[in-house]
């Protein structure tokens, strides 16, 4: 056997870190079949809930802002179409972001047992929310088919919003991670970021509402564009939907700018409190 | 080959106090919750929190050779758990450094990682994973496993419908077969019904047959003696002594500092009493068998009490508590009722050899009036602890039940020919 040779020391980052993270695939595998799996353990309706939330969602989206507040979809687009294909991402992002957040704390008996690279724990936590994801995305496959809807070549580029979104979720949540060991008043501030986001985010609408509007002379869409999910959610509906979807090419390279220089932060973060979760928890 | 060198390692916690909640000592703080403890953060006294520094290791050394079976001893506290999880990486150490050469294998706990909801299958991958096997190895050893615990019927029942004899024994069944070069051990021979443990520590020992290195801690200081060739003494963050088993293990028994075998004032003005009765003297007397040093469950006790009565004349009569040392009562015992007039008085009391189980103990003893009232009680007066011994006594689990007494019981012949005439 060929020699493995560890030194402990204070302040002394892993220098295998990311080797040790690679060989350890298979636990983040585990942890990420332990969610999926006990998720609807002892549920009458089990997985059905995951198709049952987004639909009903989907529905009163539908009643109050299309039927009671008319808001216009893209023309040429219907509707729910519109809604599914947002919520579907955001959803996503949601989840991800919530699950990430709370991935330390959740395996507290983890983390003072044994060690493996913490990083595992936030990664393994988006399984679940990823699943979901697939399942929301068969609705969107579904209600397509009864509008008799074809997505084009834009789909090709489904899966570099997908990951624009997991990379979003995991900048943030990672950063929320950390912070949440030693305080938890990050629990209760995470719901209300999502109901927030939930407005802040062109899901019920199109962002085509917000371009061209000015308060006091300030051009709104400015400021609107400035959240990094704006342009997750544009880009991805634009994929699934279309060239009649609204869609501001600088909105998105501006979203991946942010994205991947908060996660180089949020992860540099978290490597360096990672060691002291222990002591904090 | 030293496999693991430890030089000057120190572990430091900063402990904020709450103002106005006294009386929580810092040991009860450390059991009780480790979310007490803060690191890192700066807090100002104005908030109302005192903060206090406090070493659970300082200035460790050793160095442990391949094969070497490493057993820790000390009391709660003392630190052994620190250092286990400084050597499992799980904390970093404040200041020094562990040089590890080889895979570790670090079992904290029995069932690291179990989700109640899972079946046991799953929790076999899950917790096997987690300790550092890959799925192939699990694959490999998973019928071995499973026979190991005797949970074949019952793979796919979520392990919260599990006795938790059965739970302890799937999670040591996994650990047992981990094939790591050096592994660390905390106290899991604690758990399990005695059939297991002897399996469980013949497992072990086999481990450490085929140039395995064990490290071990244990209250159970007999377990201790059995498997281990080396012992660490550790003692409020410092390494006492380190050497062959035994020897370390005489001197940490002799140095238990618990113990308080001998109280007395001199002064009847500021004895711990009152206007009528105060208190002269209070002392537990061990009688030790030959070539013992310290106090086991084989060893018979006398506690004297004196003290000084202040009343021309009352019925007085002497009542002893003997508790353990999580608080309960193990027993009550009382004098007769004297007429006593002014002066100093004694009381005598024999508690027998094999009598008490181990652990540590309390005394209490109280003075009353008329076989009524209660004049004074003098608290936790004396604090003593005995030690476990077992002769002929293959298994290491703790000897339940508070009293470890030897009442006549015989086991003998009554012939054979039922067992014949059943068999023919």
């Amino acid at each position: 056997m060929k020699q493995h040779e560890v030194l402990i020391q204070a302040n002394r980052p892993e220098r295998h870190y990311w080797r040790d993270l690679w060989r350890n695939r298979e636990l983040l595998y585990i942890l990420s079949m332990r969610d999926i799996s006990i998720r609807y353990k002892q549920t009458a309706l089990g997985a059905s809930w995951s198709l049952i939330r987004p639909l009903t969602t989907m529905l009163i989206m539908v009643f109050v802002f299309s039927i009671i507040a008319k808001l216009p979809a893209d023309p040429g687009i219907p509707y729910p179409l519109m809604v599914v294909s947002g919520l579907t991402v955001w959803t996503f992002f949601a989840n991800a972001f919530t699950q990430i957040s709370s991935s330390i704390t959740a395996n507290t008996n983890l983390v003072t047992k044994v060690y493996f690279p913490r990083l595992i724990m936030p990664l393994s936590a988006v399984a679940v929310s990823f699943i979901d994801f697939l399942i929301s995305l068969g609705l969107f496959v579904i209600i397509a088919v009864w509008y008799q809807f074809v997505p084009d070549w834009h789909i090709l580029w489904l899966p570099a919003f997908m990951l624009l979104a997991l990379l979003a979720a995991l900048a943030f949540g990672l950063f929320f991670a950390v912070v949440n060991v030693r305080f938890r008043d990050i629990a209760q501030l995470i719901p209300f970021i999502i109901q927030v986001g939930f407005y802040i985010c062109p899901i019920a609408y199109s962002s085509r509402l917000v371009a061209g509007q000015t308060w006091h002379g300030i051009e709104l869409a400015t400021i609107y564009n400035m959240n990094p999910l704006v342009g997750i959610i544009e880009g991805f509906r634009w994929s699934l939907l279309g060239g009649k979807s609204f869609f501001n090419p600088n909105s998105v390279v501006l979203s991946a700018a942010v994205v991947l220089v908060t996660l180089i932060l949020s992860v540099y973060f978290f490597r360096k409190r990672e060691n002291t979760f222990v002591d904090d928890i | 080959m030293s496999v693991i060198t430890a030089e000057n390692i120190s572990k430091q916690y900063v402990i904020d106090h709450q103002k106005g909640k006294g009386g929580t000592t810092l040991r009860d703080m450390l059991a009780e919750n480790a979310r007490m403890l803060f690191g890192g953060k700066k807090n100002t006294p104005s908030n109302g929190l005192s903060r206090e520094e406090f070493w659970a290791l300082r200035d460790v050394n050793f160095s442990i050779e391949q094969g070497d079976r490493v057993g820790i001893v000390g009391h709660n506290g003392a630190g052994k758990s620190t250092l286990l999880k400084i050597l499992s990486k799980i904390i970093e150490p404040t200041t020094g450094s562990v040089r590890i050469k080889g895979r570790v294998a670090s079992l904290l706990e029995v069932g690291t990682g179990f989700h109640p909801e899972l079946t046991g299958r799953e929790n076999i991958f899950l917790n096997g994973s987690l300790l550092g096997m890959s799925r192939v190895e699990i694959k490999r050893q998973f019928d071995e496993i499973v026979a190991f615990a005797g949970v074949e019927k019952f793979l796919d029942t979520p392990v919260k419908r599990y006795s938790s004899g059965m739970y302890v024994r799937l999670g040591f069944a996994i650990s047992a077969h981990l094939d790591p070069e050096i592994m660390i051990v905390d106290e899991v021979l604690a758990v399990g019904d005695a059939e297991f443990q002897k399996k469980s520590l013949g497992k072990m020992r086999d481990n450490s047959a085929s140039g395995r290195t064990i490290i071990f801690v244990s209250h159970n200081l007999t377990a201790v003696q059995s498997l281990c060739n080396r012992a660490l003494y550790f003692e409020r963050g410092q390494l006492i002594e380190q050497g062959e088993t035994n020897q370390v293990i005489q001197s940490y028994l002799s140095k238990v500092s618990k113990t308080r075998l001998l109280r007395e004032w001199t002064d009847p003005k500021t004895a711990p009493g009152n206007d009528l009765v105060r208190v002269k003297r209070i002392e537990l007397v061990p009688e030790y068998p030959d070539g013992t040093t310290h106090i086991d469950v084989r060893t018979p006790m006398t506690v004297r009490f004196e003290f000084w009565n202040q009343m021309e004349r009352a019925n007085l009569n002497l009542s002893m508590h003997l508790n353990s040392l999580t608080g309960e009562c193990i027993f009550n015992v009382g004098t007769s009722s004297q007429l006593c007039s002014e002066g100093v008085f004694s009381g005598e009391c024999v508690i027998p050899g094999y009598f008490l189980n181990d652990g540590s103990y309390t005394i209490s003893m109280m003075i009353v009036k008329d076989t009524a009232t209660p004049l004074f009680q003098l608290e936790e007066a004396l604090t003593f602890e005995v030690e476990d011994h077992r002769d002929g006594v293959a298994w290491y689990g703790k000897w339940p039940g508070y009293v470890r007494p030897q009442f006549p019981f015989t086991l003998s012949s009554v012939g054979s020919e039922q067992w014949q005439e059943a068999s023919s």
